[in-house]
């Protein structure tokens, strides 16, 4: 079902025609609003009035992670802080968060990018949502609850986690939809099992799943053991949060991207090079109808490519693949946003160790693991255990409080983690993807 | 009236523990008294051997992770209650054991308790005072 038939469907002369016209809006607003922006387009040497057709935008430079995090908080915002209705935060590469705000209209426009989700992915009024995506700081959680309340479902905001009560839930209230992340659907299905649960007793009948990457595989082994429609969606929250692209039960094939708040660009990531539609690249969105922290030409770091065939469900809009990599070395770790160098600058702190580790990542019945292996610093070794013992516990929640993820920290010998020649080998994901 | 402890963190794996006698062994290297402290990750090995100075750079020079700690080697009474008495000074004097570990004479005649204290140099001189035997270390190095 298209929720917005004016926009979503758009013919694509009409769309380009509205997304110059927003672009320039939104490079005449940053110039004049944003010092930073100014200061980069300067240093570029484009003006506003530059930006005649769309192909200008790539005369404008690209905004980075960094670029957030030196602004860090309300740096980055193009509007007074009064006007700001709510904020929202994501991992940062080092201990400080990535912010982003909204105004009022940012949270519509939130609000209607999920209703279209919600609506591609076949939920409606009537339905029952079962939101399992983390509420708080994460953008998950709120951001499908307002699609989904805009569409007309009766929302059941349970958060993440607690798999025994979510599927009394499941049970008791007859969800007919979930949303959560797809690794989570999976654990889900097992403790459903273990509990006695039989899965045709229940009315699910549609999952939509995102917040980290997920193969077709995964989506088949979702799909017939839960007996529902797997839907894969797109978002970050520098973009806007959850609702940047969606994909639509009719094909399945792609995420379709809404053209008339974000124009996407791939590029090649070492260059800069834009690339022609369908060549892989790392995505770029520039957000047109955004208020309170516009971005332009934001590297997202994503490795995929685009689909511009026309899609059978009608929707006029440019589909993303399914990201099949990073550009950095960003992990998604049960949902949650982890670099490595967030838990570097944790290992530096503590003179006991050294700051050669090495992250592994696996995935044990369905569910992302991470341990750490930290080999202890030269020549401060302790003989105490408890000391020991202490320090990997100390090391594990600053972990958990600063990047919000459960691992186990093994402390190793001196000089057991390979060194490197070149750029050093943090991580060891073993998860098959 | 303090010695030279040497301690050894070991991962969990095996062969380990063989790496690091089979290295000491043939470096002449004599073990007098050792204990291993494990958890389900790693291990500690802390060794009293005849050479501590060697001992260390042997191990360290081999990428060992190693430390050295001074540690009070105390003569404990062949009869019923003699590491009781013992206990009871340090008690006494408020003074925390961190761990220990016995070993006897290869003569037989003495057991001998090596301990390690949070505060050494407050136990050395508590138990000194307290008219029991400690042993130096020049002596259970050249046992």
């Amino acid at each position: 079902m298209i929720w917005n038939q004016q926009y979503e469907t758009m013919p694509r002369d009409e769309l380009r025609k509205l997304q110059l016209m927003r672009l320039k809006q939104l490079v005449e607003n940053v110039y004049h609003r944003v010092p930073f922006y100014r200061c980069s387009f300067d240093k570029a040497g484009v003006k506003p009035e530059d930006i005649k057709s769309l192909d200008d935008l790539q005369r404008l430079p690209f905004t980075y992670k960094q670029d957030m995090r030196d602004n860090y908080p309300f740096g980055m915002f193009a509007v007074p802080q009064e006007q700001v209705v709510r904020i929202h935060a994501s991992s940062g590469t080092t201990g400080k968060p990535t912010v982003v705000g909204y105004t009022a209209r940012d949270v519509d426009t939130w609000a209607e990018l999920m209703a279209r989700t919600m609506s591609a992915a076949g939920v409606g009024r009537g339905d029952i949502l079962q939101n399992a995506y983390g509420y708080g700081l994460f953008t998950g959680g709120l951001g499908a609850h307002y699609g989904a309340e805009k569409i007309g479902a009766s929302v059941i905001p349970i958060s993440g986690g607690n798999s025994k009560k979510q599927l009394m839930l499941l049970k008791d209230f007859g969800s007919t939809a979930i949303s959560c992340t797809p690794s989570y659907a999976l654990s889900l299905y097992e403790t459903a099992i273990e509990e006695g649960i039989k899965i045709e007793d229940l009315k699910l009948r549609v999952g939509v799943f995102g917040a980290e990457p997920w193969t077709d595989a995964m989506r088949q082994e979702i799909e017939s053991k839960w007996q529902i429609d797997a839907l894969d969606i797109y978002g970050l929250s520098e973009i806007i949060g959850p609702g940047v692209g969606y994909e639509c039960v009719e094909e399945k094939r792609g995420m379709h991207i809404s053209e008339d708040h974000f124009i996407v660009e791939t590029i090649n990531p070492d260059t800069g090079e834009v690339l022609p539609a369908g060549e892989e690249g790392e995505l770029v969105f520039t957000t047109i109808t955004k208020e309170a922290i516009p971005l332009i030409r934001y590297r997202t770091r994503d490795i995929t490519s685009l689909i511009t065939d026309p899609c059978k469900c009608g929707r006029s809009s440019v589909r993303m693949r399914k990201v099949t990599g990073r550009s950095d070395d960003m992990l998604i770790i049960r949902g949650v946003n982890v670099f490595p160098s967030q838990v570097e600058a944790i290992i530096v702190t503590k003179q006991e160790l050294s700051p050669h580790y090495l992250l592994i990542v696996d995935r044990v019945d369905n569910l992302d693991t991470l341990e750490v292996q930290i080999e202890l610093a030269e020549g401060i070794f302790m003989d105490r255990i408890s000391r020991l013992q202490d320090l990997s516990r100390a090391v594990e929640k600053e972990i958990k409080d600063m990047i919000g993820v459960t691992c186990k920290v093994r402390i190793v010998e001196h000089k057991t983690i390979a060194r490197s020649e070149g750029k050093a080998m943090r991580v060891l994901d073993k998860r098959k993807l | 009236m303090k010695l030279q402890q040497i301690s050894v963190f070991i991962e969990n794996q095996s062969g380990r523990l063989y790496d690091v006698a089979n290295l000491l062994g043939q470096n002449g290297i004599n073990i007098r008294a050792l204990s291993l402290a494990d958890t389900s990750d790693f291990g500690i090995l802390r060794l009293i051997v005849n050479n501590p100075e060697s001992a260390y750079k042997i191990l360290k020079d081999n990428e060992f992770t190693v430390g050295r700690t001074e540690v009070v080697a105390v003569e404990v009474k062949d009869r019923p209650g003699g590491l009781a008495e013992i206990l009871g000074a340090l008690s006494r004097n408020e003074i925390n054991v961190e761990y220990m570990y016995a070993f006897v004479e290869p003569t037989g005649s003495r057991a001998i308790m090596i301990f390690r204290f949070d505060e050494t140099d407050k136990a050395v001189e508590k138990l000194s005072a307290e008219g029991f035997t400690l042993i130096p270390g020049s002596k259970i190095y050249g046992i």
